[in-house]
């Protein structure tokens, strides 16, 4: 209970707050409706005690010295009119019993005053209500003192006060029910706009920075405010950092070549054979680093357009066509030959060119790389009623069980491949494409023997 | 030594109240016992209603509970109340026409409660307290000798009948009949409810009174004296009673007043120590339903209780139960009102 109390659900703490005032105003209700009935009740049958002793007292007189009374039917049958409670009388004149019943013990009440007085007691085995009214009766030369006592018993009371008591505890029962279901929905309505907010930033995707503007109640434009300034400085500070990778990147580059040709032209003058290993050594060098660079500033394009995609329609054919015409070349290096399965129809998706282009380059590069030489690498299009798929499959020394899932990451290799160098960055481009372009990337063990298999796969729009 | 002396009558009261009555318990007026070979208890029943008027009732109880055998014992209204207010003795169910006093017993706190299926059935004014429970309605009314009034009109209302005793006196004196309610429980019961009704109730009484009118302990002798010829008229006789004894009688005839016809329920208890409750509360089942029975009611002459009668709006008044019949009661208020009664009616002593 106590855990439930204090909750941190906004919700659930408005609803516990508002129920325990409905309950704690139900219990005040139920207690105030009880004794302003019950009082009322009780206040009845007093008045009739009270007036049932004065119609006796007004029928009392004095025979031959002694006083009598002329019990009126009225005094009687009042009594009986409200409830079929017992009653009970004595009248009593200077401490001698004039009728009634002698046991009927007198209240100790001021005698003096003329009014009705109250007492509640016992007689015979049940309580009873007594009233007792003092009169005197003149009798001769001197008055005698007369006493009134009427008891009844409280079975009617008993009866109408557990009557109350059970309206007034389902009327409370009920007030407390419907106030706890309407705190409820208080409460909903109160922490609406809240889950709203929650909704639209969660609906976002992972790169999607822009400033929040749902239409919020004045309590949560602070809120807001601060998430959306603080999304704004985000977003400048990835931008800055995108930026400088980029400029990094590309002044490494640059340098780069001038440092791969100067380092060619000194490999061809050379005759030592150490010394060309070694030149051929920087050289390789220098191509992963310029590999790396190229990589990186794509992969900043890539970040950078992802965010502003350019929606032209691309046949995936031509693409591929393109894509392997121009690394043919690297391709003949190692003997590769690249084959084309392609569609005699189009298939047409809509897509920025430049970051298809650089996703489908990126695998197939990969794809060379990780290939033995004088291997084939088949590159197919293929589309069915859902989806339309650009496959790459070499027989290279595929992923050898590594974590697909993982491969995508940046800067994440496979687990067989440390004698070639690599940035590892190659499938994040295509899977950052893919993802920019509600597709996916598949990748998988070549079916028809060694080797990967690795697909760009486009819903159908 | 007028206080000595009333001293002396007053021990005496006392000696024979203390020593004599214990010993001189209540006056039975009758008892039968019906045994049923079948029976496993008894239910012993103190009843006010004769023993002829009640056994169709008995035997056609026992049919339907063969297992109850039932010891039935008679006796005056006054002296039912005595045996269970002073005498406690023992009955498993009290049956009286003395509403007044059947109410004493239920409020003084000598009755059990009782409550069932077929009390519930009764309507609300026939029962008091789930303790004191009305069965019967019994009118009270004028039994005439119409060979008496010849040439007279049968007087509707009391303001009629006190003009007609005192414009006839010779042919009404010492033949009017009517309760003393000295000694009758049920008559001073109808004529304190009468007192209550009507201003011409003690004018009534005056006439009557004049008219040297002759006192009963019961109905049932009334009637018969309508019936020879003796009275001439009897005033506030059981209905019940009457039409019964009635039947197949020449020259007599009942006679409800317009005014209005005080109405006794006939009314059962459970008094306090009972020995067979559970045997006593079939018995007030079986009473309450008696209007499913209705040859028992020709048979008996008792007319259930019916909540029509009530609705009619007639002038039938059933006397109201609850504790304005204790006012009655009150030893005051009863030695003023058989004073004024007595000196009323014993003119000529």
């Amino acid at each position: 209970m106590i855990r439930f109390l204090v909750t941190n659900s906004i919700r659930r703490r408005l609803v516990v707050q508002l129920s325990v005032m409905a309950a704690l105003l139900s219990i005040v209700f139920f207690v105030a409706v009880r004794s302003v009935a019950e009082q009322a009740a009780a206040d009845t049958q007093d008045n009739i005690l009270a007036a049932s002793a004065t119609s006796i007292a007004d029928a009392l007189y004095s025979e031959r010295g002694r006083v009598r009374v002329e019990l009126p039917y009225s005094a009687l049958s009042m009594l009986g009119t409200i409830s079929e409670d017992r009653v009970f009388y004595r009248i009593v004149a200077d401490g001698e019993t004039v009728t009634g019943y002698d046991d009927l013990a007198v209240p100790e009440v001021d005698n003096r005053q003329r009014i009705a007085q109250f007492v509640t007691d016992q007689y015979r085995g049940e309580e009873v209500r007594v009233v007792s009214l003092a009169r005197a009766v003149s009798n001769g030369e001197r008055a005698a003192n007369v006493r009134i006592i009427i008891a009844q018993t409280r079975r009617g009371l008993a009866a109408i006060s557990s009557q109350i008591t059970s309206t007034a505890m389902a009327v409370a029962i009920g007030f407390f029910l419907m106030a706890t279901a309407l705190s409820l929905l208080a409460a909903q309505s109160a922490v609406a706009p809240l889950n709203k907010l929650a909704k639209s930033v969660a609906r976002r995707g992972p790169k999607d920075l822009r400033p929040v503007v749902t239409n919020t109640p004045g309590e949560l434009v602070p809120l807001v405010d601060a998430l959306n300034n603080f999304m704004m400085r985000l977003r400048a500070s990835l931008t800055r950092s995108e930026e400088f990778i980029a400029e990094a990147a590309h002044r490494v580059r640059t340098p780069l070549a001038t440092v791969r040709t100067q380092a060619e032209v000194v490999h061809r003058q050379m005759e030592k054979p150490e010394n060309r290993k070694a030149l051929r050594e920087m050289i390789r060098a220098v191509d992963e680093s310029s590999r790396s660079a190229g990589q990186l500033l794509d992969h900043a394009m890539v970040t950078f357009r992802t965010d502003h995609l350019e929606r032209d329609e691309i046949d995936l054919r031509t693409l591929a066509m393109e894509t392997c015409e121009r690394l043919q070349p690297t391709a003949e290096l190692k003997d590769i030959e690249i084959v084309r399965e392609l569609p005699k129809q189009s298939a047409n998706i809509f897509g920025d060119r430049i970051l298809l282009q650089n996703a489908v380059r990126n695998v197939l590069d990969n794809a060379i790389k990780y290939s033995p030489a004088e291997s084939t690498i088949i590159v197919a299009v293929a589309q069915n009623e859902k989806e339309m798929k650009l496959s790459i499959i070499d027989q290279g020394r595929g992923f050898d069980g590594a974590d697909l899932g993982k491969l995508t990451g940046r800067f994440s290799r496979g687990t067989n491949v440390d004698d070639i160098v690599g940035s590892g960055l190659g499938l994040t481009i295509a899977d950052e494409v893919l993802r920019a372009h509600k597709g996916h990337l598949l990748i998988e063990a070549n079916k028809e023997g060694v080797g990967a298999c690795v697909m760009l796969v486009f819903e159908r729009s | 030594m007028r206080y000595a002396g009333f001293r002396t009558v007053l021990v005496g009261l006392v000696l024979f109240v203390g020593l004599i009555l214990p010993v001189q318990a209540f006056e039975i007026e009758a008892q039968k016992r019906y045994p049923l070979a079948s029976a496993q208890q008894t239910l012993t029943i103190l009843s006010t209603a004769d023993i002829e008027v009640f056994e169709p009732i008995i035997r056609a109880f026992q049919l339907a509970n063969p297992d109850i055998g039932i010891n039935y014992v008679t006796s005056g209204s006054t002296e039912v109340m005595r045996a269970i207010y002073e005498e406690g003795a023992q009955f498993d169910l009290v049956i009286s026409s003395a509403m007044d006093l059947q109410t004493k017993l239920a409020n003084d706190g000598f009755a059990l409660d009782y409550s069932s299926e077929a009390t519930s059935t009764l309507p609300q004014w026939a029962t008091w307290r789930n303790q004191v429970f009305g069965f019967t309605q019994e009118p009270a009314v004028m039994v005439i000798s119409e060979a008496s009034f010849e040439g007279l009109d049968v007087p509707r209302t009391r303001q009629e009948l006190i003009e007609l005793l005192r414009d006839n006196p010779d042919r009404f004196a010492g033949r009017v009949g009517t309760y003393d309610v000295r000694t009758s429980g049920l008559g001073y019961l109808f004529a304190t409810q009468d007192s209550r009704n009507t201003e011409s109730f003690w004018r009534l009484t005056e006439v009557m009174g004049r008219l040297d009118a002759q006192l009963y302990c019961c109905s049932g002798a009334m009637i018969s004296d309508v019936a020879s010829g003796k009275l001439a008229l009897a005033y506030n006789v059981l209905g019940s009673y009457a039409a019964s004894q009635l039947q197949g009688a020449d020259g007599l005839k009942i006679v409800y007043l317009d005014d209005f016809v005080g109405v006794m329920l006939r009314t059962a208890l459970i008094p306090r120590g009972a020995k067979q409750p559970e045997a006593a509360g079939r018995m007030i089942d079986f009473l309450a339903r008696l209007g499913a029975h209705p040859d028992l009611s020709v048979a008996t002459g008792l007319p259930p209780i019916t909540d029509q009668q009530q609705a009619a709006g007639t002038v039938l008044r059933p006397i109201r139960m609850g504790p304005g019949l204790l006012v009655f009661l009150d030893q005051l208020r009863r030695e003023t009102f058989l004073r004024s009664w007595t000196s009323s009616i014993k003119q000529n002593e």
